[in-house]
């Protein structure tokens, strides 16, 4: 921004800067929240809650996968 | 590329979708920006009239226009939830609501501090200025309204009647500056007989429209994924303590 | 006094989350402060002449509204028996109570008030006194709403009713907030006298106010 701002430079500035500030605050607010849901899916999951679907799909490979998590088991 | 809209109903693949969409959003968001920065700062001239405070005219006008473009966005959701059903429906009025009412506040505020320098006022109760200012009200009216209710589907009736309700305001802030004789400057980019702007500064303005429109776009899908898994971990939450594992 | 402070805590969390009355009284404040421009029209420099006005029936009716929750959602969940036989003295749990209540919703009113005086084009010299004529008289309205909150917890549709109740005796406040928020603007009008008159009702409301509601939460309880 080469050229000066006129008289009422300050009005532009604190538009711009304001515009800035609450753009900012959103994509802050949203990324935020995002990791907090995340985190408390963590923990859920954690906790050995599983959703429905995720529950069903867990069960199916069950089978195959009884050795591996018994060596997890095991190791852990 | 999409089979149907009903098939991004269903959340998971909805999520699934939001990964492959976002970064592309996110880089045309920039893009965008910075064409229309460019534009607007360095290339737009000066108006013979406002000089300088005429910039300020490319983030007040887009703000402006995205306040009510969300309110949109949000009444066509609550109808998602009355009429069609749509499972994501509320979802996205309520991913919606915070963004709107950021945009409209911008739009008040920048709104402002161009009217001090122009109109000698920070505020004046012109029909124009007012009927944002109630969308305002009814955007933190709504926002009040989510706080309170705190089972999600009942939160989502009473929301959407109420956005239903609202969008009654939306005629109106298009169309104040025509009805009542108003400070505030006529339409002067959708018109009848095409815009009275000067290419050099159209064009930037509609490119910031653009980049304001793909960030608000990129917003609302990530606080869309946000609540999708804000509810996941509520039911979550709800089937650990009713003991049902 | 770690009992109160964790009852101050739990109050304030209870207001900021989901459901409580935070921000409530803020944004009634500013529909009742937009709501005057259409009553009264859009002429600015009449406007400026009633701000204070307005902006102090704005604040008093925000915040008398907003008290009736103050002890009833405690009696719905059976906490304020609780309390009453927590052994601490009631007056304190009274006084607790209405300064969370006090900054969970007179803070924001006052915080708010330079952003609503822009609505009706105050002088930045008015929005000054206004803020402080509020900063020191909000807490009398809490105290005496708290009154009003002890005698109607017990009954069914006590909001209102309290509000009835309590608004004589906030007339003075009101008064002297009025008079000394708008001396600010008028030349000659001296600002101190009427601010230290409101001061002094405030310290009067939170030395005598506890008693009284602690008086009637107990004849409404037993």
């Amino acid at each position: 921004m080469t050229e000066s701002l006129g008289p009422h430079a300050g009005f532009i500035l604190a538009s711009y800067g304001i515009t800035v500030a609450v753009i900012a605050g959103l994509i802050v607010w949203v990324i935020a929240d995002h990791r907090a849901q995340k985190r408390r899916l963590a923990d859920l999951e954690a906790r050995g809650l599983r959703r429905r679907s995720a529950a069903r799909a867990a069960v199916a490979p069950a089978a195959s996968a009884a050795q591996t998590a018994a060596d997890r088991e095991a190791t852990s | 590329m999409l089979k149907s809209v009903t098939d991004l109903a269903n959340p998971t693949r909805f999520l699934a979708f939001t990964a492959k969409a976002l970064p592309v959003l996110v880089g045309l968001t920039l893009a965008l920006f910075a064409v229309g920065l460019y534009g607007a700062l360095v290339l737009a001239p000066p108006d013979y009239q406002q000089g300088e405070t005429v910039k300020i005219m490319f983030i007040h006008v887009p703000a402006a226009w995205l306040s009510m473009f969300t309110y949109g966005l949000m009444t066509v959701s609550a109808l998602g939830t009355l009429v069609w059903r749509h499972p994501l429906a509320d979802v996205a009025a309520r991913a919606a609501a915070p963004i709107g009412a950021a945009f409209t506040f911008l739009a008040l505020v920048t709104g402002s501090l161009w009217g001090k320098p122009m109109w000698g006022t920070w505020w004046i109760w012109d029909a124009r200025l007012t009927s944002v200012l109630i969308l305002f009200i009814m955007y933190l009216g709504l926002l009040a309204l989510w706080r309170t209710v705190e089972e999600p589907t009942r939160a989502a009736k009473l929301a959407a009647i109420l956005i239903l309700v609202g969008s009654v305001n939306l005629p109106i802030i298009k169309f104040s500056v025509d009805w009542w004789n108003t400070l505030h400057q006529p339409a002067s980019v959708f018109r009848m007989d095409g815009p009275t702007i000067d290419g050099s500064m159209l064009w930037p303005l509609l490119v910031m429209a653009l980049a304001f429109t793909a960030l608000m776009l990129t917003l609302h899908l990530m606080a869309m994924r946000n609540e999708i898994l804000r509810r996941r971990v509520r039911s979550l939450g709800l089937a650990a303590a009713g003991g049902v594992a | 006094m770690s009992a109160l402070t964790a009852l101050f805590l739990r109050d304030m969390r209870l207001a900021v989350r989901i459901g409580g009355g935070a921000m409530m009284g803020v944004l009634f404040f500013l529909i009742v402060v937009t709501v005057f421009p259409f009553a009264v029209g859009p002429d600015l420099n009449l406007l400026s002449r009633i701000g204070p006005a307005v902006l102090w029936l704005g604040a008093l009716l925000a915040s008398l509204l907003g008290l009736d929750r103050l002890f009833e959602a405690d009696r719905d969940d059976g906490a304020l028996d609780l309390l009453v036989m927590s052994g601490r003295p009631l007056e304190l749990v009274v006084v607790v109570k209405c300064l969370a209540h006090w900054t969970a919703t007179g803070l924001p009113l006052v915080l708010a008030t330079p952003f609503f005086a822009l609505f009706l084009a105050l002088e930045p010299k008015a929005i000054l006194a206004t803020m402080a004529t509020l900063a020191v008289g909000t807490p009398a309205l809490t105290l005496l709403g708290a009154i009003g909150a002890g005698l109607t917890v017990s009954l069914r549709r006590g909001g209102l009713l309290l509000a009835i109740l309590v608004l004589p005796f906030t007339i003075p406040v009101l008064i002297f907030g009025v008079s000394a928020a708008g001396a600010a603007a008028v030349e000659g009008a001296s600002f101190l006298t009427p601010f230290l008159l409101l001061s002094a009702m405030s310290l009067a409301c939170l030395a005598l106010a506890p008693f009284a509601a602690a008086a009637a939460l107990r004849a409404g309880l037993d």
